[in-house]
């Protein structure tokens, strides 16, 4: 069987301890996320190690490719400290603000820079967004077959892998040709964790930055502009709670309850 | 003056930080109850590089330095102090072949220590005293070409675990009619070398410490570690460089877990309808927790980076001892004094804290100690 290139979509997301400095941007309605530590978002962390473990079976090279702010870089470095082979930093002002359409867009471009790809690995859903549109969209816009919620992923026989995708009470098994796109659920492995000896080498992989120029992509389609997606409106919702004493004789107490929970919306 | 960590170093820190809260936070209290060191768990650490950080790749190491270490070391003292402290005794038999051995002995054990599939240790201590090395009770006489070793050392961490043991006996006396000291390796399963009593501690209990006995212990003239009467020289090396870095280190961890949980507390704890994080008493115990534990760690990594420059900083690791170890007490106290009665409880590591603090003051040197070490560099 021929060694396999496999691509890897992450992207940084803020890190759970920092989600208190997240914001949301009352024009533009997209989450400021400027100062906030990033890690690598979780389920791409996955959909890497599934990588990798096909590496080690059947040899190949792992790319790892984000869209995102040059800080990423460090993201970046994290994920060939874990064990991919190289890293492509797709970073241009012209990429602010873009939708999944958009950046799907992108990573395409990106991954046919790449040459010829066998398998694409991406996280199901971003914890930040979350929309768990990229997959599918990079998937068409590649023109390869695509899968989601694979908590099972092996390489049968040249150019063929076999998906095991989690349903609710269910598997669906799919015997998939590549090249292909699939994203990865929690299920599917358990991320290693990195070694010393990982972060050292990491500093000597290649980690190539990519702006607009050096991807056929339009820019009409890019940034805030270019995008169709419009959120029509976001908001924190009120989680303040409050308690309140009602003072009625013990044999009302009941319907009194009752009474409060009809009056805030819940029809029992 | 860069004060600044690299960015290697920065990463290092986070995976280093991504495996303890996966792997050692949520068992920390259980071990600590049960006194239980996690031996697979050293495995793990062993892999990932953490038991040889500062051994050069040829020898299977990480070839890294001491400030990586320290920040492992933080990082996992941040939510086990215990089991700092028995990779933190690791590394001492380690650095002790490293800087002391000879090129076979090198290549005979540190290829297994550094990955973590055999444990070392480092034994000076005896009854008589750790500090009064001239007052040596165990001795190495050679018989026949062998050295025979004969004693009973204490307070040895790691000393019913490691399989490798840096031990020290007096071989005869110098010039000046004092006590001469050999270090020797002696391997787990020597039938004259046997770990004795486990000490019950009440702090740093995941760490297991006790006596080693040496009864007519049989080794070769190529244990010796760093030339026959040269074991006072590796002795107070490893401890004073390698032993106070890594207490203070482990220092730094608790220091952080204080100041940790003591905002978190704060915020949370609701007194007269407000966090008591909003109450000036509350704020000036957090403050001077943070100035400690940013005082000690300027103060630690500043020795170590005098240390990985190969300069000498063994006044400069006493005072980072001195000040972080001590201070990690009183943050502790702190911490313990605004949780007022939730801080006795044992459902918070509040007392866990304390307990570590307390038994860390005298590994490496009690504060007397390094005092003495510290005014004979200022009256000099």
């Amino acid at each position: 069987m021929n060694p396999m290139k496999i691509a890897v979509c992450i992207k940084p997301v803020p890190s759970p301890d920092h989600y208190h400095q997240v914001g949301i941007d009352p024009e533009t309605k997209t989450l400021i996320r400027q100062g906030t530590p990033t890690v690598i978002n979780p389920l791409d962390k996955n959909a890497l190690e599934a990588a990798l473990q096909i590496r080690e079976k059947h040899g190949g090279v792992v790319a790892v490719v984000s869209m995102a702010p040059p800080f990423a870089e460090e993201n970046l470095r994290e994920a060939l400290a874990m064990g991919a082979d190289e890293a492509y930093l797709l970073s241009d002002r012209a990429f602010a603000g873009s939708d999944t359409l958009a950046t799907s867009m992108v990573l395409a471009a990106a991954v046919k820079k790449l040459g010829p790809v066998d398998l694409v690995l991406t996280g199901n859903e971003s914890a930040d967004g979350g929309t768990a549109q990229v997959s599918a969209q990079l998937g068409e816009w590649l023109g390869y077959p695509h899968l989601m919620h694979a908590c099972g992923l092996e390489v049968m026989e040249e150019g063929l892998i076999r998906v095991d995708t989690a349903r609710e009470n269910c598997r669906v098994v799919y015997r998939v040709k590549l090249p292909a796109v699939v994203s990865v659920v929690r299920t599917i492995n358990r991320p290693r964790f990195t070694s010393l000896m990982g972060v050292i080498a990491a500093g000597k992989k290649p980690l190539t930055v990519w702006s607009c120029e050096d991807l056929p992509v339009d820019r009409c389609f890019l940034g805030l502009e270019g995008s169709p997606t419009k959120a029509g409106d976001i908001y924190q919702p009120d989680l303040s709670r409050r308690c309140e004493l009602l003072d009625v004789p013990p044999e009302e107490i009941a319907g009194a309850i009752l009474q409060k929970i009809r009056a805030a919306g819940l029809q029992l | 003056m860069d004060f600044s960590f690299s960015k290697e170093q920065d990463l290092l820190r986070k995976t280093v930080r991504e495996f303890v809260e996966a792997e050692v936070a949520p068992m920390a209290a259980v071990w600590d109850e049960e006194d239980h060191c996690p031996v697979d768990v050293f495995k793990k650490m062993g892999e990932l590089g953490f038991a040889g950080v500062f051994v050069p790749a040829e020898y299977g190491g990480a070839g890294l330095g001491y400030t990586e270490r320290a920040i492992i070391l933080e990082e996992i003292a941040r939510h086990s102090a215990g089991l700092a402290m028995f990779l933190m005794t690791h590394h001492l038999g380690v650095a002790a072949i490293l800087e002391f051995g000879g090129e076979d002995q090198k290549k005979k054990y540190l290829p297994d220590l550094a990955s973590g599939r055999k444990i070392a240790g480092l034994s000076v201590t005896e009854p008589t005293g750790g500090s009064d090395l001239g007052n040596h009770q165990t001795t190495g006489e050679l018989v026949d070409g062998w050295w025979v070793l004969n004693g009973r050392k204490c307070f040895a961490s790691n000393s019913h675990l490691a399989q490798v043991t840096i031990v020290t006996a007096r071989t005869g006396t110098d010039d000046k009619g004092r006590q001469s000291l050999t270090a020797f390796i002696v391997e787990g399963g020597n039938p004259g070398f046997a770990p004795g009593r486990k000490e019950n501690k009440f702090g740093l209990r995941v760490s297991i410490m006790g006596d080693l006995v040496l009864n007519n212990c049989r080794v070769g003239p190529e244990s010796i570690l760093g030339g026959e009467g040269r074991g006072q020289r590796v002795a107070l090396s490893i401890i004073s460089e390698v032993g106070r870095a890594g207490m203070s280190a482990i220092s730094l961890g608790l220091l952080r877990a204080c100041l940790e949980d003591m905002v978190r507390f704060a915020k949370e704890r609701k007194l007269y309808g407000k966090p008591i994080s909003s109450l000036q008493a509350i704020q000036f115990s957090i403050a001077e927790t943070k100035v400690d534990y940013e005082a000690a760690r300027l103060l630690t990594y500043r020795a170590l980076a005098l240390k990985d420059a190969k300069q000498r900083c063994d006044v400069e690791l006493a005072m980072a001892k001195y000040f972080s170890t001590e201070a990690v007490v009183k943050a502790a106290k702190r911490n313990m004094d605004n949780m007022g009665g939730y801080g006795v409880l044992n459902d918070y590591p509040a007392g866990r804290y304390l307990r570590d603090g307390l038994a860390g003051l005298p590994s490496a040197g009690t504060s007397n100690i390094m005092k003495i070490i510290v005014a004979a560099s200022a009256l000099a």
